[in-house]
């Protein structure tokens, strides 16, 4: 008898049918990953297991079933539930920074679960099973931080601390929805890792939730594949990898961005340069509210970017590569050179950058965020060609409005729907229409493609090779991504902590990183390998 | 016409007012009751809508004719009330009234009783102590009433929302400078201000209006602020930045409208705020100039003349049915931007 046992399970939520009749086992010590993409209705199926859906709103279909070790959970009365979850049963969610309670201390945290399922449990013992489990998760200095609240750790100690949570009570089942996805690369390898030897460990079956088939590869032994809200594929990782039967399975496999840029013999001109660039927050204390230092978001970084090529700025969260990129178009106070095709522009007021703002424009990460939601996508894009007077009436705008969205792969007579009527990736084109239709020379690009699925991800990345090519358009990509950055790029920086660690073609960087954190960060993208550096 | 399409937002925005039915009734009263008011004149008047005297047609309510005109001996403005006047206009033609043949001011000299008289026939709500029909005060008070505080708040709004806007938008000093300012300003006693500037001046209307006003548009400015304060790190802002519009226009046309929400929201209660500051400063008698039809000169009567309920009553209950109506319109408003109800379900 299997551990697990989902049969035919289906959940709607009003008219909405999220998951239609799936089935799945998980064996005693085993890892079954659960693939797909947004809205495939994974996350869901991993909420239905302990029960923990907006009941009624939520439904489970006719003939659905969950049996744990034979038990029926789907309608279980509360009590067996309580004793599932948390206790048989744990869970780790994928944002660490929402999922911990900021008012309570780490130790009251990890104890609660201790008091709620093991009554007699005396104070002092539990104490000493939280260190135990901090040890156990490899939470540094686990015995000064037992008094710690959230936000004294970092995104990657707290996934720790929420693991120690659920492993609190030595679950059967460890369900772990996305756990990494909200963690940079680096701490990304190290949390799996350590997923990976508690399982072996203490023989749990790990249910994993992901997105990402990197992880999928190194970490699970068995996949099924979703897709609106039904398994399409189901076996061992290296069939499905190796021969994948499902067209959709075979489509989210080819996802992966492919492709190289083109590097031309002779170097193109210099279109934009900045020298010892820097942006430093000043930070104030004391009554008079002197300043004490700096927060060296962007320190002294010198780049050189060619007409009609793409630079890659690569580092993990905080490195300072976004703040760079806002800085480089004067939308953020810095100081040092900024020369913009010839011409210093560090100095120039409000007034006269607006003229350049025609030649230089941005495309943000967060499509949902980067629409105003209020306007159409038409009066979203009709915005930059009012500003600039381009297109003398509003028919002639109309006209512009209507290529550039066919440029973008969207429909014209989309034209006058709201951003909310759009997929992320829809969303996305509309951001690079804004950017594209005042015909710029240089467009920033930041994080473009990090809020995306797999599949619409290349799609973008294929957009945006294709319109380079088309307009010889210069980009700045800034990303933490370094697959999608090695399918653009033809140059490349590294930046950490606001400096550059390793800049330089990106042929050379990716064959043979030069400095130890770039090996790392390559180490960890592509491989998903640990590498002993320091946690942030 | 393609700008005033409603946006699917709008209309699930309308759909939900319209399914608060106590707030959807009560707009609609407090605009028929509005309206009505507007046109005071020809309801509540001592001047007839219409005479037809010796093949001729009048319209006293929009014009003034000499009593000459009608058969009398003075070349001064009619009194259609008069005694002699009536019969003169009786004998060749006839008169239509308005269905309260009183205005504010006008007194009844008729009165069987001394003032304050009775409800009757011919005061449906009887007299206050001066003999004037309270009906046609109440029509008229509550016309003040409500303009006043409509202006009011159409202008406190209107300075609210600015300052709101700027201070949330450029932050830094200019906020902090800005907060500190109102903070100092918003301690200042209003109510002392009041009685000192009625020594002075005799208080008007747009008096009144422009002190309320010097004080009342702070209550907005936490809100916009708020609202602008999130927004101005959004990355849309920043996109349009990007794209070199300028920071009124960012102001007005990416940030105005989500701070607008929380600010319709508001507005209802404001106004009701506004009618009963109205209401209070009349009542103390530091408010419109002595005479004038107003809900809080009516309650101080109500006061001075306890032996007639009907002076408090009416004024009590015109109150309580126009602020409630007020009420229930902003919680329909508050339930119309709630993101979490559905249109109608």
């Amino acid at each position: 008898m299997p551990l697990l046992s989902v049969r035919n399970l289906s959940v709607s939520f009003g008219a909405v049918e999220a998951v239609r009749g799936i089935s799945f086992d998980l064996e005693r010590g085993e890892t079954l990953a659960l693939v797909g993409e947004s809205g495939s209705g994974k996350s869901v199926t991993a909420l239905s297991v302990l029960q923990l859906l907006p009941y009624p709103v939520a439904r489970h279909g006719e003939g659905s079933s969950i049996r744990f070790e034979g038990r029926e959970l789907v309608g279980a009365p509360d009590a067996t539930l309580r004793e599932v979850r948390g206790g048989r049963i744990a869970m780790v969610f994928q944002e660490p920074m929402t999922s911990l309670n900021p008012l309570h201390t780490i130790e009251k945290q990890i104890a609660e679960t201790l008091f709620l399922h093991k009554k007699n449990i005396t104070p002092k013992a539990a104490r000493e099973r939280v260190l135990e489990l901090l040890h156990l998760v490899g939470l540094p200095e686990a015995s000064r931080r037992l008094d710690a609240y959230p936000h004294q750790l970092s995104g990657g100690q707290r996934q720790r601390v929420m693991i120690a949570m659920a492993l609190a009570n030595e679950p059967d089942i460890l369900i772990a929805d996305e756990p990494t996805t909200a963690l940079d690369v680096t701490i990304q390898a190290q949390i799996l890792k350590l997923l990976k030897d508690l399982q072996a460990r203490f023989g749990m079956a790990l249910l994993l939730i992901t997105h990402d088939l990197t992880i999928v590869r190194k970490t699970a032994s068995r996949v099924c594949v979703m897709t609106q809200g039904q398994i399409v594929e189901s076996g061992p990782v290296e069939t499905i990898f190796e021969a994948p039967q499902h067209p959709y399975t075979r489509n989210l496999l080819n996802a992966e961005p492919a492709g190289r840029p083109e590097v031309p013999r002779i170097p193109p001109p210099v279109l934009l340069e900045a020298n010892a660039l820097k942006v430093w927050f000043p930070i104030r204390a004391g009554v008079l509210r002197r300043i004490v230092g700096h927060v060296k978001a962007v320190d002294g970084v010198d780049l050189k970017l060619r007409a009609g090529q793409t630079l890659g700025v690569v580092g993990e969260s905080g490195s300072g590569k976004t703040t760079l990129g806002l800085a480089l178009l004067r939308l953020a106070e810095s100081t040092g050179r900024i020369v913009f095709d010839g011409v210093e522009i560090q100095a120039w007021g409000s007034g006269a950058m607006r003229p350049l703002r025609r030649e230089m424009q941005i495309v943000f990460q967060d499509p949902f965020a980067s629409l105003s939601p209020r306007l159409s996508i038409s009066q979203i894009v009709e915005e930059g060609l009012k500003v600039h007077r381009i297109g003398a009436t509003a028919e002639a705008r109309r006209e512009l409005i209507e290529a550039v969205l066919r440029e973008v792969g969207l429909d014209p007579l989309a034209a006058d729907r709201y951003p909310h009527e759009f997929s992320g990736g829809q969303r996305q084109r509309v951001a690079i229409a804004r950017a594209l239709v005042l015909k710029p020379r240089l467009i920033v690009l930041d994080e473009p493609t990090s809020a995306l699925d797999m599949t619409v991800q290349r799609q973008i990345v294929e957009l945006l090779r294709d319109l380079q090519s088309r307009y010889g358009l210069s980009y700045l990509f800034i990303s933490h991504d370094l697959r999608v950055v090695r399918a653009l790029a033809s140059e490349v920086m590294v930046m950490k902590d606001g400096q550059v660690v390793e800049a330089g073609p990106a042929a050379a960087i990716f064959e043979a990183p030069r400095h130890p954190y770039t090996a790392a960060l390559m180490a960890a993208a592509f491989d998903i390998e640990a590498v002993p550096a320091a946690e942030g | 016409m393609r700008r005033f399409r409603l946006t699917p937002l709008t209309r699930r925005r309308f759909a939900n007012f319209a399914a608060n039915r106590r707030g959807f009734w009560s707009l609609w009263l407090f605009l028929a009751l509005f309206v009505l008011s507007l046109f005071a004149e020809f309801i509540a008047n001592d001047r007839p809508l219409l005479v037809h005297y010796k093949d001729g047609w009048y319209f006293p309510v929009v014009a003034s004719y000499p009593e000459t005109v009608f058969g009398g001996d003075f070349p001064t403005e009619t009194d259609y009330r008069d005694a002699f006047i009536r019969k003169s206009i009786a004998e060749a033609g006839w008169i239509l009234w308005p269905p309260i043949p009183f205005g504010d001011q006008t007194i009844n000299f008729d009165l069987a009783v001394p003032a304050p008289a009775p409800p009757s026939a011919v005061n449906w709500l009887g007299t206050d102590d001066q003999g004037r029909d309270v009906l046609a005060r109440l029509i008229y008070g509550f016309r003040i009433s409500v303009l006043f505080g409509l202006s009011l708040t159409f202008f406190s709004s209107l300075a609210g929302i600015t300052a709101g806007a700027v201070q949330g938008y450029f932050g830094g000093l200019t906020d902090l400078v800005f907060q500190r300012v109102i903070e100092l300003w918003s301690n200042l006693p209003i109510l002392y201000l009041l009685i000192i500037l009625s020594s002075i001046v005799q208080p008007n209307f747009w008096w009144l209006l422009g002190l309320m006003l010097l004080f009342s548009w702070m209550s907005l400015v936490d809100l916009v602020r708020a609202e602008f304060l999130r927004a101005r790190n959004f990355d849309y802002i920043r996109a349009a930045k990007a794209l070199g519009v300028s920071d009124p226009v960012i102001m007005v046309r990416h940030v105005l409208p989500n701070a607008m929400v929380s600010t319709l929201t508001f507005v209802p209660f404001i106004l009701s705020g506004s009618i009963t500051t109205l209401t209070s400063l009349d009542f103390l008698g530091f408010g419109l100039p002595a005479g004038s039809p107003s809900l809080g000169e009516l309650l101080a009567q109500g006061k001075a003349n306890l032996q007639a309920p009907w002076l408090g009553i009416t004024a009590f209950l015109t109150l309580a049915i126009t602020l409630s109506l007020l009420i229930f319109i902003g919680e329909a408003v508050r339930d119309a931007f709630d993101p979490r109800k559905n249109g109608g379900r």
